[in-house]
């Protein structure tokens, strides 16, 4: 039986559960966010990537009621949420700085939001008790925020806004000071909550690597404008311009000028080297100005000239050595610098190749990604 | 070395200024009233050696303190001074804090406005300031003025000579010293624990009094100390604006040392002054020293 993939924002009969309608937020005459246009739908996990000051924050603090849009509408399950204040959306927020009460102990903190529910005594503390275990906090219960670590911090925080199990939730960067182990553990509690609850996440990181591993779909951001959102694997190999592709793992982008044929396309890239290959299904006009963006792993290195149509020859000028994996610089005679990798099944010691070996570089016809900007 | 220097010239300073009188008041208080310049006795004179010390000694007794406690003037003085200082440490408050807050709520760039209008009438003498008070309060002053002028009463009020009148002086005073430590802790005040309170489900009123109010207690705190610690000694505003009727220690020590020139006694009052006194500013200190800690 084929599993049913979860990808509501194909089914045009879906509702989504935010819409955002051509919102524009100003600050003054600075615009953080330009109209931007958007649907997260419900149980996704929607990760924000974007460098700093690109408008995440900006972005989730409108959702969580704390910006109104300076034009267009936000939609919650349809309804315009404009007027709702934040203390009455089904919403719950982790600040990018935490915003622990520094007079409540990290329990107090936690049990802050179920307390103005007026929920059961009991009720509250098992509710408690489980957010602590599930963030490692146990321990710390009656310690008041300034005692604790910046991780740990970050926990409490993250805790406090799991607490309420709420329909949204918005984390902004919500494991940047945890050790690498506790965030990967972490990840997966989340991932966890969320087949559990059904809770939709809304997630900002600066961690690509996060993002891939925990988003249903990412949104990559640049100057308060959505530049493209698709599920990690689509960006990642089919970035919709330079700046995705560069801002999403490593890459290796050549300029050049295209002449197409059917979907195969030449790129004439510099004096005296033969064209390189690419498939694209855009029409692009004769010696248009294009970009080629090709991973590093995708690139083989070889001593040998190889049998490919893509292959250029260098030097090896730099190696990068990251344990399992190597990357390799090349130098190529027109002095483009190339990054190819490969993976070290051999030790160290045995290595192919070393600084300052000519070698070959080639890629398939389809590895190389088409951008016209 | 150094830090003994450090630690010593504070010590100095209070050995010198606060010390030293101190134990001359106390030495006073011990004394008896006497018809002399200076109109007490004994009289310490050094230069007689040890065996004048040990008469002098001999000489002092609690006869003041016994005094004190059989007259309750004396008490009922202590007492009413602690009730016009709390009520008017209160008063202060409610109308300190909501200034305060204001002020930390206005724009940055009009906060240094604010607080310069907050300290201007410290430019002014206290006195002086004091004194237009009596031609606000009195019977055919201002105020009574205005308000027959708009119908709001028919009689002029009989506030002077009141304690209504001194509450007024003693808040007016004060206010300053209630004011700034609060804005100093509201101005602090992180804007988005706010937010915090209200996405976990909090309205503004109740974020108020779960974050707001809890976290400016540091200031709410010392501001009460520094209205409460010097209202309670208060003799210039009980003199001139509350007359007769007003019962304050700090008038009575007056009256004691000018009107009697009873040094002696006058001494004894200022010394159980202290003592009443002493209790409230060591948990001042204590709250300061809290905060500087809390503050690492
Ligand atoms: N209240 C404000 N007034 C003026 N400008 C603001 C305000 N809040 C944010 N900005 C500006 O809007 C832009 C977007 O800010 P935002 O906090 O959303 O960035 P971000 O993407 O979250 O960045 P980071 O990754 O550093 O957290 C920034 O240039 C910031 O300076
Ligand atoms: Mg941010």
């Amino acid at each position: 039986m084929p599993q049913t993939v979860f990808a509501p924002w194909e089914d045009p009969d879906e509702k989504p559960l935010i819409r955002f309608q051509n919102v524009t937020k100003k600050f003054g005459d600075f615009t953080a966010i330009q109209s931007i246009d958007l649907d997260i739908y419900t149980r996704e996990f929607f990760a924000l990537l974007g460098p700093s000051g690109c408008g995440k924050t900006t972005l989730m603090r409108m959702l969580a009621g704390f910006e109104t849009p300076t034009t267009g509408k936000i939609l919650l399950g349809g309804e315009d949420i404009a007027a709702t204040p934040p203390n009455k959306r089904p919403v719950n927020m982790m600040f990018q700085s935490y915003a622990l009460f520094p007079h409540l102990s990290v329990w107090e903190n936690v049990a802050f939001g179920l307390k103005r529910e007026g929920r059961e005594k009991d009720e509250i503390a098992t509710r408690v008790a489980d957010m602590m275990r599930l963030t490692r906090l146990d321990k710390f219960a009656r310690r008041k925020p300034h005692q604790l670590s910046g991780g740990q911090r970050q926990r409490v925080a993250l805790a406090r806004s799991l607490a309420k199990a709420p329909k949204l939730l918005l984390l902004d960067e919500p494991l940047g000071a945890l050790d690498k182990k506790l965030r990967e553990e972490t990840q997966f509690e989340l991932m966890d909550i969320q087949e559990k609850t059904g809770t939709t996440f809304v997630i900002v990181t600066h961690d690509q690597e996060e993002a891939m591993t925990v988003a249903s779909r990412v949104a990559v951001m640049d100057e308060g404008q959505l530049v493209q959102v698709a599920t990690p694997d689509r960006i990642y190999e089919y970035p919709n311009s330079v700046y995705v592709a560069d801002f999403i793992g490593d890459v290796n982008i050549i300029e050049g000028a295209a002449s197409q044929s059917g979907d195969k396309v030449l790129v004439t890239w510099a004096e005296g080297a033969s064209p390189l290959v690419a498939t694209s299904t855009a029409m692009l006009t004769k010696d248009q100005h294009c970009y080629l963006a090709i991973r590093p792993e995708k690139i083989t290195i070889t001593a040998e000239e190889p049998e490919t149509t893509n292959k250029v020859h260098g030097e090896i000028i730099d190696i990068g050595y990251l344990g399992n994996i190597s990357t390799y610089h090349v130098k190529l005679p027109t002095g483009h610098m190339v990054k190819a990798q490969s993976t070290n099944t051999r030790r160290l010691s045995r290595r192919n190749f070393t600084w300052e070996d000519k070698v070959w570089l080639s890629w398939s016809d389809t590895a190389a990604v088409l951008l016209e900007r | 070395m150094r830090r003994l220097i450090l630690i010593l010239v504070p010590y100095l300073w209070l050995l010198a200024l606060f010390l030293v009188p101190f134990l001359i008041v106390v030495k006073i208080s011990l004394s008896d009233v006497a018809l002399a310049r200076p109109p007490y006795f004994p009289q310490l004179d050094l230069s007689g050696g040890w065996a004048a010390i040990r008469d002098f000694v001999a000489e002092l007794d609690f006869e003041n303190f016994a005094f004190l406690a059989s007259d309750d003037l004396y008490w009922k003085a202590y007492l009413s001074s602690l009730r016009i200082a709390l009520i008017s440490t209160l008063l202060t408050l409610l109308i300190g804090f909501p200034v305060a807050y204001g002020m930390a709520s206005a724009r940055p760039e009009w906060r240094p406005t604010l607080m310069m209008l907050v300290i201007l009438p410290f430019w002014t003498s206290f006195l002086i300031r004091v004194y237009s008070w009596m031609g606000i309060l009195s019977q055919n002053g201002l105020l009574n003025t205005f308000l027959l002028w708009t119908g709001v009463i028919s009689e002029p009020l009989t506030i002077m000579n009141t304690e209504i009148a001194v509450y007024i002086g003693i808040v007016y005073t004060y206010l300053p010293f209630m004011i700034l430590p609060i804005y100093a802790t509201l101005e602090k005040l992180d804007g988005s624990l706010l937010e915090a309170a209200e996405d976990l489900g909090c309205s503004r009123t109740s974020a108020f009094w779960l974050v707001t109010v809890p976290l400016s207690k540091p200031g709410i705190i010392a501001g009460c100390f520094l209205v409460f610690i010097p209202a309670i000694g208060e003799f210039v505003i009980p003199s001139l604006l509350g007359g007769s009727d007003t019962l304050m220690i700090g008038k009575v020590l007056w009256e004691e040392f000018f009107n009697n020139r009873d040094w002696p006694v006058a001494s004894a009052v200022a010394v159980v002054l202290l003592a009443i006194l002493i209790i409230p500013i060591v948990l001042f200190q204590r709250n300061e020293q809290k905060n500087r800690e809390a503050g690492q």
